[in-house]
């Protein structure tokens, strides 16, 4: 495939790429709409910037990623902590551009693109929108983390999007750095030119219990190996685990993370072997990777009325099986909190793929604006509980006499509790 | 002992439905009866059961769901005996004559229901739904999202009939005959009505009415949500 034709006139050029009059215009345009929203304190606007710019300057994405050295991250869950790992990596050698959360469609990565001259970006990238990004962003890696079900109600099925990753993959110019755990994943990863495995580790099974290929029953072996009679199977993974260090394309790195839990190990791991291929040192990334902390207010602290509660965000039933299995070793009482907002999805139908029966005999308070709906799946999980119809109530209740508390919630319940800081 | 069977999850489960089986299962061992609630995949045969609970899948899984439980033939057989069925959403359109295929072309049902699916020109129904008179005299509160649209033969009766929401898209919601019960309201719809699941319990323990339950939280969600409806209108 060709590169992007580039219009030779006298413009002045950002990164090698020269600019229409069009894409000035654009640039403009979306510098002056963020500028204005953040001043008028209605948080970052890049969203609203970047979509005025590319109704001006339909090209404009592709202009500003020519020439980058660009990776994309995607997946169900861990793109936005996957994305603070690479740009860590990435940063070893020099500034990264990077999209906040929320804004990982292509409006978002237009505005983060736009507002910065750095050389290299890292951008975190919807799921759905992955293979719209990867013809026009040309990316010299592309992380897909896994793939499971998330707000069905307004994003495809997740076999519809394995096919969609499975067409843009096929044309990657650069690497494809996949999860070798995850069926789903490695259905549309094996048709990449240039793939890199890492064993991420699958935390849902639920969507993959059937063969992404031909439908039939796959096998899953303790030790975490898959297969089909089809053929499709695990791949061996160019990067993984082993007692405290992760081994790279055969070589070992010291690589112990902050974050805590088994999946941000694997997200972690996912953001070094790209990091790798995309020729950055090492011990350098993974030292880098291992320093990130908070991502985005996940795992930070929220104090409530003398009660500390650590913010945990679940967005889906990978997600929650995820955090419940990080909270199995511990006792603090556990507040969850449920909405039902466009952007947790109206219909709160997968609170029954989630083993709630896994807290039973913790001290638990159903909060949100669902808690009636929680409060059902509690019961039937037969998990003893109290409700509070406020968050910040049922934190201050959970807690007592200042006990640490989990808070558990989806997102943006988890928004209202972390804004309010 | 009440046996509750979930039917094939990994083919038909992508809306949280194992939530009917769990409901039913629960609302048994609180009131002291005995029962138990099984997954059954599709690489096993279906094991024999009092209750069937069919939940909702993508096309292509729907259409292997159909192949599978034809060669089992367990699920017919039971229903002919007086089995349970609750099937919701794609399950519905899997207990029909036939449905309509996304690539356009159309796939057989099982044909327990005098029903077929067919596509629409219309958006996907996509929402909450309210429907009334379910059984008779249920009012029912979900939420479905679906494509296609159901047309029913005269001679069956729908499961109720829809106040808002599109349901089979002719003012009425799902099918019901005999112990077969059909709806679009999907996933764990039986935790949003437990007069529905209850009625469901009574039919396959030919008792009557059952005591209700002490502290169910489902009861103020059901009429929480049914108010939710209501005032949206
Ligand atoms: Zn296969």
């Amino acid at each position: 495939m060709p590169r992007a034709t580039v219009e030779h006139d006298d413009s002045p050029s950002i990164r090698g790429a020269r600019l229409s009059a069009r894409d000035r215009a654009g640039l403009a345009a979306l510098r002056l709409v963020n500028g204005a929203s953040r001043r008028s304190g209605r948080g970052q606007g890049t969203v609203a910037g970047g979509r005025v710019a590319l109704r001006i300057a339909p090209r404009l994405l592709e202009r500003l990623a020519y020439d980058l050295e660009l990776a994309l991250v995607s997946g169900t869950n861990g793109k936005t902590t996957t994305t603070a790992c690479l740009t860590a990596a990435m940063s070893t050698r020099g500034p990264v551009a990077t999209n906040d959360t929320g804004s990982n469609m292509l409006p978002g990565h237009v505005a983060a693109l736009g507002n910065s001259t750095a050389r290299v970006a890292v951008l975190e990238c919807d799921e759905v929108w992955l293979s719209r990004a990867i013809p026009l962003e040309r990316p010299g890696a592309v992380v897909v983390l896994n793939l499971s079900r998330d707000q069905l109600d307004r994003t495809s099925e997740v076999r519809h999007v394995a096919r969609s990753w499975h067409a843009a993959l096929a044309s990657l110019e650069g690497t494809c750095v996949a999860n070798a755990d995850d069926p789903l994943v490695v259905s549309a990863a094996v048709h990449a030119p240039n793939v890199a495995w890492f064993a991420g580790g699958l935390e849902f099974r639920e969507d993959a219990s059937a063969c992404p290929r031909c439908m039939a029953r796959l096998h899953f072996d303790d030790d975490g190996g898959w297969h089909c009679e089809c053929g499709l199977a695990r791949p061996d993974p160019d990067a993984f685990l082993r007692d405290g260090t992760a081994v790279v394309d055969g070589t070992q790195v010291p690589f112990k993370i902050t974050l805590p839990g088994a999946f941000n190990e694997g997200n972690g791991l996912a953001a070094l072997l790209a990091a790798v291929r995309l020729g950055v040192d090492a011990d350098a990334a993974a030292a880098a990777i291992c320093s990130v902390t908070d991502v985005a207010g996940r795992f930070s602290e929220l104090d409530v009325d003398g009660s500390r509660a650590r913010l945990l965000l679940a967005k889906n039933p990978a997600g929650w099986s995820a955090l419940l299995r990080l909270l199995a070793d511990d006792d603090a009482p556990i507040v969850v909190a449920i909405n039902a907002r466009v952007a947790d999805g109206f219909d709160p139908s997968w609170l029954y793929d989630v083993e709630f029966d896994r807290l039973a005999g913790r001290r638990v308070v159903a909060t949100g604006e669902r808690w009636r709906d929680l409060s059902t799946r509690l019961f039937y999980a037969g998990v003893e509980h109290t409700t509070e119809t406020d968050p910040r109530r049922a934190i201050a209740v959970a807690g007592g006499a200042g006990r640490r508390v989990d808070v558990i919630a989806n997102y943006t319940a988890f928004a209202a509790l972390h804004g309010a800081r | 002992m009440l046996r509750v069977v979930t039917v094939y999850p990994d083919l038909l489960g992508t809306y949280g439905d194992r939530g009917n089986g769990i409901v039913l299962q629960r609302r048994a061992a609180l009131r002291g009866i005995e029962s138990a609630h099984d997954e059954a995949t599709s690489d096993e045969r279906l094991p024999v059961a009092d209750i069937y609970c069919i939940g909702g899948g993508e096309d292509g899984p729907q259409q292997l769901a159909v192949e599978r439980l034809e060669q089992d033939g367990t699920l017919k057989e039971r229903a002919a005996d007086g089995a349970v069925v609750l099937a919701v959403c794609a399950g519905l359109q899997v207990l029909g004559r036939s449905f309509a295929v996304s690539d356009g072309t159309r796939a057989g049902g099982l044909g327990l229901f005098e029903l077929d699916t067919v596509a629409s020109a219309q958006p996907r129904a996509v929402g909450e739904v309210v429907v009334d008179g379910a059984a008779g005299y249920l009012p029912l509160t979900g939420f479905e999202n679906h494509a296609g649209r159901t047309v029913r033969d005269e001679a069956l009766a729908p499961l109720g009939r829809v106040i808002s929401g599109v349901g089979n898209g002719d003012g009425t919601d799902g099918a019901l005959v005999g112990r077969l019960v059909g709806t679009y309201l999907h996933g764990p719809v039986l935790a949003r009505n437990p007069l529905l699941a209850d009625w469901l319990l009574a039919l396959a323990l030919d008792a009557g009415e059952l005591a209700p339950i002490d502290d169910d939280p489902s009861r103020g969600l059901h009429d929480e949500r049914l108010g939710v409806a209501r005032r949206a209108r």
